[in-house]
């Protein structure tokens, strides 16, 4: 029987390149590129590592977002995923990370039996870092997150796992079935491939809250739990110094004598 | 959901989180925190620590110590390390029968594996890696008006709304939100280490401690810790670091590192790096600085040969002092810095080294 993986990803904004507007305080999101979130495209590759060495292993991965996710989707499948799903309404917009999980949780639900689900650890758009264990407890699976190295024996049940530490590691053995969370350091996605790429469209599919069996109760703005109270963006510091000098020992000098004035050092 | 009736909720939990019988700096931090919301909820709202552990009652003093009223001992042999699965169980059912209206944790690599899991089981909000917390709303208001470019008209200070108001960084820190859970309780955050402020420690202090006996059997546990290993190298304690040497893709390549720690050496700081010299490999991940590494905020931050990119501004851009180093003039960096010296950092720095023990004489020098 094959092996199952479902694998979460994220259509994000590349922060990288999202730059301020000075005058207004805005963000200017205009002509920022749209990307699979880093780390999952760590917990993707990690399923296609699987399935290098257990052909028979079966990669679907999900996602929740507007339609034009596909394109990301795509990308996973010219990677090497077997399927996609995105789950695709406007009932489902606005949730925060527990309304999300209850739909993402629905969607996995309906995709029906896996061994494995790989998410990315955080998204960079939100950085929460909830979205995967909360999946996991409505799902009652076990989880790691932080994993930075993993093996699966030959049974394909028993896993052992790095979970990264600020100082270190923990060692940690689970089962099948579970939740891991991967970060960068578990591996280097690869590329696209040629025949990913003209394998592409047939294998995406959209689907909406009713086609999940979505309970719109549980998602959306409405339902979730947390709301926005106010945004805004940090007050600009004042413009500071340019130190000069006619060698780099005189400014230097100056650095320090003015460190020193202001009581800094 | 059910309704809730919100009387019922009360007082400022803070998870104390503790690895191998000694806490973590953030637990203090946090504390230091919940009395200063305690104090602006209501005269008789406690502080409450609430210590997992396996034989870990003796780290109570110290909780009493840094501002908890009480501490809720959860202790089990089963819950000696932490696993999600036992610490989940334990703390959603403790937070079932006692109710708090707060509940913090660091935004740990623990806690925020933690806090999802309790908060996805109580069926509340959570929001992540906060940076400033507020209850009332002339706190609020006082905050935003400081720190941020927020219209405050709206705001009624007189309101009586003493609702948690969580305000944390988006995209990379460019934006700020400030997360309210109006409809559930508890209200529940992770909050960044290194960014709330310990209290001076009472020696002495002591409190009440409610001993909860866990439900756990081995069996609720689905995960097998085999080992804990700590990385040989030393714990670079980025966040306690009063000097922060700090260097990007401007250094060229790993050997320029051994210049950092040269440079840092001297004035008795840490080296931190951006995420492009860590994801280049020129250093290790404990180093980074920025929204994906640890947030910082010492006396003087050199950032040398980093542009400032976004994520990395996030995480540093609340230090004293930051003095940049780059051949650059426009870069980032230089619209934040106090200090912006447009040059080498290998023609700089060295200077910087050499005339470092001298700077008492040569700014006494211009006095006379």
């Amino acid at each position: 029987m094959a092996f199952k993986i479902i694998v979460c990803a994220k259509q994000v904004p590349d922060t990288n390149e999202i730059k301020i507007n000075p005058e207004t305080g805005t963000l200017i999101r205009d002509g920022v590129p749209s990307i699979l979130n880093n780390d999952d495209a760590n917990a993707l590759e990690e399923a296609l590592k699987i399935k290098d060495k257990h052909p028979d292993t079966h990669i679907t991965v999900v996602s929740m977002g507007p339609p034009q996710a596909q394109e990301m989707l795509f990308e996973c499948i010219a990677m090497g995923a077997d399927e996609a799903v995105l789950l695709s309404d406007r009932a489902v917009g606005g949730s925060d990370t527990w309304a999300t999980s209850n739909a993402i949780t629905a969607a996995i639900k309906k995709i029906g039996d896996f061994d494995l689900i790989f998410a990315g650890r955080q998204a960079i758009d939100g950085d929460t870092a909830q979205v995967g264990p909360q999946i996991a407890e409505k799902l009652e699976l076990p989880q790691v997150t932080y994993v930075e190295e993993f093996e699966i024996a030959d049974n394909m049940k028993d896993i052992t796992v790095k979970r990264q530490l600020e100082d270190g590691y923990e060692l940690i053995k689970i089962q099948t079935p579970c939740m891991l969370t991967a970060i960068k350091e578990l591996n280097e996605p690869r590329y696209m491939s040629m025949k990913g790429i003209f394998n592409k469209e047939k294998d995406i599919k959209v689907i909406n809250a009713a086609d999940a069996e979505i309970d719109l109760t549980i998602v959306g703005l409405k339902a979730s739990p947390t709301n926005v109270y106010r945004s805004f963006t940090p007050k600009p510091k004042g413009k500071g110094i340019t130190v000069e000098g006619d060698t780099e020992k005189d400014v230097a000098k100056t650095l320090l004598i003015d460190l020193k004035k202001k009581h800094i050092i | 959901m059910a309704t809730i009736n919100f009387d019922e909720y009360k007082n400022v939990w803070v998870f104390v989180e503790q690895r191998d019988g000694k806490l973590m700096n953030v637990a203090l931090e946090l504390l230091g925190e919940g009395r200063r919301l305690a104090k602006d909820i209501a005269e008789d709202t406690k502080v409450c620590a609430v210590l997992v552990g396996d034989k870990v009652e003796h780290l109570a003093k110290e909780c009493f110590a840094y501002g908890a009223d009480s501490v809720y001992l959860i202790e089990d042999p089963l819950l000696k390390n932490y696993t999600t699965d036992g610490y989940t169980k334990v703390i959603t059912d403790a937070a079932n029968q006692f109710k708090p209206d707060i509940f913090l944790y660091g935004a740990t690599h623990i806690g925020r594996d933690l806090a999802p899991r309790v908060a996805a089981r109580l069926n509340t909000g959570l929001t992540a890696d906060c940076t400033h917390l507020d209850v009332s709303v002339a706190g609020y208001i006082k905050y935003a008006e400081e720190n941020t470019t927020l219209n405050t008209k709206s705001l009624d200070p007189n309101s009586p709304d003493k609702g948690l108001k969580m305000t944390r960084p988006a995209f990379g820190g460019n934006l700020m939100a400030t997360i309210v859970c109006p409809r559930t309780r508890p209200q529940m955050a992770t909050v960044r280490p290194g960014v709330m402020q310990k209290m001076e420690p009472i020696e002495g202090a002591t409190g009440e401690i409610v001993k909860v006996t866990p439900e756990i059997k081995a069996s609720d546990i689905k995960v097998e810790i085999l080992d804990i290993v700590k990385s040989a190298k030393e714990l670079v304690s980025l966040t306690d670091a009063n000097i922060i040497c700090s260097a990007g893709r401007g250094l060229g390549d790993a050997s320029g590192f051994e210049l950092m720690q040269k440079f840092a050496d001297k004035v008795g700081g840490v080296v931190g790096a951006s995420r492009a010299a860590v994801d280049a490999g020129w250093i290790g991940h404990d180093h980074q600085v920025g929204q994906t590494g640890t947030t910082v905020k010492p006396t003087i931050y050199f950032a040398c040969g980093i542009s400032g990119a976004i994520q990395h501004l996030a995480g540093m851009q609340s230090s004293d002092c930051i003095v940049a180093i780059n051949k650059d003039p426009d870069s980032p960096i230089m619209e934040i810095a106090d200090y912006a010296i447009v040059g080498d950092l290998y023609k700089v720095i060295p200077e910087i080294i050499a005339e470092w023990d001298n700077a008492e004489a040569l700014y006494d020098a211009t006095t006379k």
